[in-house]
């Protein structure tokens, strides 16, 4: 017993050590910059002149402001349609690879899309989904079908733009899950097999449950990031038609860099962050993510 | 591990380092330096590498050193560039943005040097160099060239039309039935069946070819290639006064008017949608593609517009509106120096060099941009008729007096982010023109 504790504080040293290059990295690029932007939220800021305090001012109109509770409904619309539908469709990919298939080659190719850059996906399909020459409405029209602008119209925007980044981030997605999946013992299944159970009460009754950890850090993970949409936005809607898909990020984007109002934004960050960290607690508790049904 | 430690490191040291390099130049004004200019126009390139090797010969030992970043970028980057002090010498400046750059101490005024060196501001076409004069009196940029707006037209959708090309000189237009401008674009638009939109049995619901092409780009509270030549040509200004004006006027009738004619072109099927406009393609993408007959865009288009392969492309002046003249905005782009500079004498050589005659002929000569001065302008004229391109229908509005500046004022930014959505809200028709008066509240309590 007396030998463990300098072993113990050998490894902490150890520990430390090898937290050292990411803990530089955090507080150097997320820990400062976070407060910095916190005390700016508090601020008057143009940038090429120095900070003005105004104290809660920011706060008092991002409140007021409708086109912030609007990029936040939009945000919301986008989250909604882009994870709802990539949770699903990655659920599925990655049971089918679990059930079927152990091919590295299928593997490698669900993960394809998530090696082109954002911004070059969401500009070949800006170009091929355009209304006049894009090829996906040239195909449409010959079944019949009348062209749709599906990034120009503001009832179709969104939802473009979020399946859109569905296809380049479910096989990812997918693989994630897939890795949850490998984690599950063969045993259960065969017990499942011997009950005589359909593929679907299998998957309801054995799969889901025995997924449930990997599947609520994935749906943190990909909640957040969802939230962050920014890139396909920049470089396609910019934020049109109207204000149909300006989300929120790229609303703090226009104030701090277009407009020149770096207080303003930073305290729309601010408020962001506040919603972004209460989901994830929520989402961590209300999945239950720290326990497992294995044991 | 190493690499993340050793990057943040060397980093460190970089900066110190180039730290020093700054702390150690001024005043060293003889010997060899070096100017970084930018631009973001990657046409234009070839000409300004031209006229900095010019420059390089006539002062030994200075040398320029050319950056090319895209539009977005470039403005992302100068802004993060002049926080951090390491901006570019010199830098092609816009009229959206010097005046928040000068009003924020971050160009340097070139009166002094002006006025020393005895350079001539008055050879310029009227108002051009005004521009650049700050609401604090000063100078902030000396113009390099300028552009307008006309009517690229497909020549044989007209000649199939029946339309002759002289007619497209005279066109007439009016807020409430859009005079012969309107004819011809109902003319021009033909539906999936062959009909014209002038023609009975005209199905809009299913049209080929659009008679006028819609802009991809949102223009806010300028569309200055969408509707701007409209909303002018009645007599509209934008502000009180031009430059640093206060006082908006989207609330007057014959802006309204003019919008609300414009959105009745979406609604008769003359113009394609907001909708379609912005799905994915620009407009004159789209009218190489042969899905509109006519496109009004600016000079700076011209090069894109007449290099579409087998489209037979001309251009005319837009029409004459309720006030008996066209209109145009005229727009123009300059150089500025960065008040960071630690070169400021080098820098403002290679200023005066760009404004100079020889190099605004090269920039002539290369056939991109109209240069500032006429006489670069007359060498640009023929380079651009060497091509097969009359630029006429784009010089013709200043011999007409027909020119508008383009509206300099304060918060030019947020009255964009208000104005954007506003229009975009009306021309689909989400809001009707009046609404554009509430918009208009908006943006002059910006300046109160």
């Amino acid at each position: 017993m007396t030998a463990a504790h300098p072993a113990r504080r050998g490894d902490l040293r150890v520990a430390l050590l090898f937290l050292l290059p990411a803990g530089f990295g955090f507080v150097l690029f997320y820990a400062w910059p976070a407060l910095q932007t916190f005390y700016l939220s508090f601020t008057d800021y143009s940038l090429l002149a120095a900070p003005n305090w105004v104290g809660a001012q920011n706060y008092r109109a991002a409140f007021g402001d409708a086109r912030f509770g609007n990029a936040l409904l939009v945000t919301v619309e986008y989250v909604v349609i882009n994870i709802g539908v990539q949770t699903a469709v990655a659920l599925l990919i990655a049971v089918l690879m679990h059930r079927l298939t152990k091919s590295s080659l299928v593997r490698g190719l669900l993960l394809l899309p998530y090696l082109i850059a954002n911004v070059v996906v969401a500009l070949v399909w800006y170009n091929m989904l355009d209304a006049q020459l894009g090829i996906v409405n040239a195909v449409l029209s010959w079944v019949g079908v009348d062209p749709v602008a599906f990034f120009g119209e503001t009832s179709t925007a969104i939802p473009t733009i979020a399946l859109v980044n569905v296809w380049r981030h479910m096989g990812y997605t997918a693989l994630l899950l897939f890795a949850g999946l490998q984690a599950i013992p063969k045993s259960v299944y065969e017990a499942a097999a011997i009950d005589g159970a359909s593929e679907w009460r299998v998957f309801r009754s054995v799969t889901l449950p025995l997924l449930r950890p990997v599947l609520a850090m994935v749906l943190v993970l990909t909640v957040i990031g969802s939230f962050q949409i920014f890139d396909t936005v920049a470089v396609t809607t910019k934020g049109g038609p109207v204000d149909a898909t300006r989300v929120i990020y790229f609303y703090i984007y226009e104030k701090a860099f277009q407009q020149f109002d770096f207080g303003y934004a930073a305290a729309l960050s601010v408020v962001l962050f506040v919603i972004l960290a209460g989901l994830a607690v929520a989402q961590l508790r209300l999945l239950r993510a720290g326990s497992s049904d294995l044991d | 591990m190493h690499n993340k430690l050793s990057k943040p490191a060397a980093l460190a040291a970089a900066v110190s380092l180039a730290l020093a390099g700054c702390a150690g130049a001024p005043g060293g004004g003889s010997g060899s330096s070096e100017i970084t200019y930018w631009l973001w126009d990657a046409n234009q390139l070839p000409a300004y590498q031209a006229c900095a090797t010019s420059f390089q010969q006539a002062n030994p030992g200075t040398t320029v050193k050319i950056e090319q970043f895209g539009w977005a970028d470039y403005w992302n980057k100068l802004t993060t560039d002049l926080v951090a002090g390491t901006a570019p010498d010199v830098f092609t400046n816009h009229l959206n943005y010097y005046p928040t750059y000068a009003a924020k101490n971050q160009l340097l005024p070139l009166d002094e040097f002006v006025s020393r060196d005895a350079v001539p501001t008055d050879v310029y076409p009227e108002g051009l160099a005004d521009l650049w004069t700050a609401q604090d009196g000063k100078r902030y940029g000396l113009p390099k060239d300028f552009d307008t707006v006309a009517l690229f037209y497909n020549k044989k959708m007209l000649a199939d039309a029946g339309v002759a090309e002289a007619d497209l000189a005279n066109l007439t237009w009016n807020p409430q039935d859009g005079g012969t401008y309107e004819k011809l674009i109902a003319r021009l638009t033909v539906d999936a069946n062959g009909v014209r939109g002038d023609e009975p049995g005209f199905d809009k619901s299913k049209v080929a070819v659009h008679g006028l092409g819609l802009d991809e780009n949102n223009g806010a509270g300028v569309g200055q290639q969408m509707w701007s030549m409209y909303a002018l040509s009645t007599g509209w200004t934008y502000t009180d006064k031009n430059p640093w004006g206060t006082e908006f006027n989207y609330d007057d009738p014959r802006f309204q008017q003019t919008m609300a004619w414009y959105r009745g072109l979406i609604d008769k099927g003359y113009l394609p949608s907001l909708a379609t406009a912005r799905s994915g393609s620009s407009v004159n993408d789209a009218f190489g593609a042969g899905k509109y007959a006519l496109s009004t865009n600016g000079s700076w288009m011209i090069n894109a517009y007449f290099g579409h392969d087998g489209v037979d492309v001309g251009v005319a002046p837009t029409p004459t509106g309720p006030s008996g003249k066209r209109a145009t905005i005229f727009n123009g782009l300059a150089d500025s120096i960065y008040t960071g500079t630690d070169n400021r004498d080098g820098a403002w050589k290679w200023v005066k060099h760009l404004a100079s005659a020889e190099c605004q002929k090269t920039v002539g000569e290369k056939a991109v941009v109209f240069p500032a001065l006429p006489e670069a302008l007359a060498v640009a004229k023929e380079t651009f008729a060497a091509k097969g391109v009359d630029i006429t229908a784009f010089t013709k509005p200043l011999d007409e007096g027909a020119t508008h500046l383009f509206p300099i004022t304060d918060h030019a930014p947020e009255v964009a982010a208000v104005m954007g959505p506003a229009i975009d809200a009306v021309l689909t028709s989400q809001a009707d023109p009046a609404s554009l008066t509430q918009a208009n509240e908006q943006v002059n309590a910006l300046f109160r």
